[in-house]
């Protein structure tokens, strides 16, 4: 295995994919190549990263869509 | 409470809530949409970028989620089962906005020489955990900047599986593409993120 085939796994690596064989050719390749090692932590840390984005807190809807949304829905009576 | 039935963990609580909505209580879905706009906002805006457009796509949920509460199965929470109603209703508004000129998601991807080996030797990160309060707020803007800069088939694909916890088979179905074809674009994207990130997030180098 390559530095090109290793990152070509890395999404099946992390996600427990990989099948037995290929796995210990993967991190095989993992310990004699620490550029890679490298760069599957930063692909990692890039995962953490985007769950961030997803955890930034949300503020309360305006009142004046709230009340937009709720008068939308009595224009619609057959939305019961 | 809405915060309290629909957000408080308690099954039978939702299965109360809901049958109020099915009822037509009007003051239950005021508490619907207080309690839960605020999120579908925050995903909408995530999604889309653009404050109206984000409105515009809440109140379609919300009338869209209005109009099936008769149809909606208790094996999901509620708050799931609207989450994916503005994410889809945030993806109808994308596929109609005009494409503008991006950048080929090939000039993203890391480069090997011709053996397979790194042309550009990876550098060390600074550990996401390890940011403080300040830089974690800056470094959210940076990922949105950047996410932002991958071609629109890739941001989607990113946003949809790795900031809305999508799985690989509804982003595939939401995208019309096979769940293969999903996985591929997926690690295609975190490939080019990555790269767009590496020069901020060098261990050594400031944010």
């Amino acid at each position: 295995m390559n530095c090109r085939e290793c990152t070509d796994f890395l999404i099946d690596y992390l996600n427990g994919d990989l099948p037995a064989a290929q796995q210990r050719v993967f991190e095989g390749h993992l310990e004699l190549c620490p550029p890679c090692l490298t760069y599957l932590e930063s692909y990692r840390a890039t995962l953490a990263l985007g769950e961030l984005v997803r955890d930034e807190p949300s503020e309360p809807l305006p009142d004046a869509m709230v009340h937009a949304i709720l008068s939308a829905r009595a224009l619609k009576p057959e939305s019961n | 409470m809405a915060e309290r039935s629909e957000n408080g963990e308690g099954a039978a609580g939702e299965v109360d809530f809901v049958a109020r909505l099915r009822a037509g209580d009007e003051a239950a879905y005021a508490e619907l949409v207080r309690a839960q706009g605020g999120r579908m906002l925050a995903v909408a805006r995530r999604l889309l970028r653009s404050d109206d457009d984000a409105a515009d796509a809440v109140q379609e949920a919300f009338v869209s989620a209005f109009r099936a509460i008769a149809s909606f199965e208790g094996g999901a929470r509620l708050s799931t089962w609207l989450h994916r109603i503005v994410v889809n209703a945030a993806l109808m508004k994308l596929r109609t906005r005009s494409r503008r000129p991006e950048v080929s998601i090939d000039e993203l991807l890391p480069k090997f020489y011709e053996d397979g080996h790194h042309v550009d030797e990876p550098s060390e990160w600074k550990s996401p955990s390890q940011l403080d309060a300040l830089e974690r707020q800056e470094t959210r803007n940076l990922v949105r900047e950047q996410i932002d800069r991958l071609p629109a088939d890739y941001r989607t694909v990113l946003m949809l599986r790795d900031i809305e916890g999508l799985d690989t088979k509804e982003t595939a179905e939401l995208l019309g593409v096979t769940p293969n074809a999903a996985k591929i674009r997926l690690h295609r994207a975190r490939l080019a993120l990555r790269g767009l990130l590496d020069p901020h997030m060098r261990a050594r180098g400031a944010l």
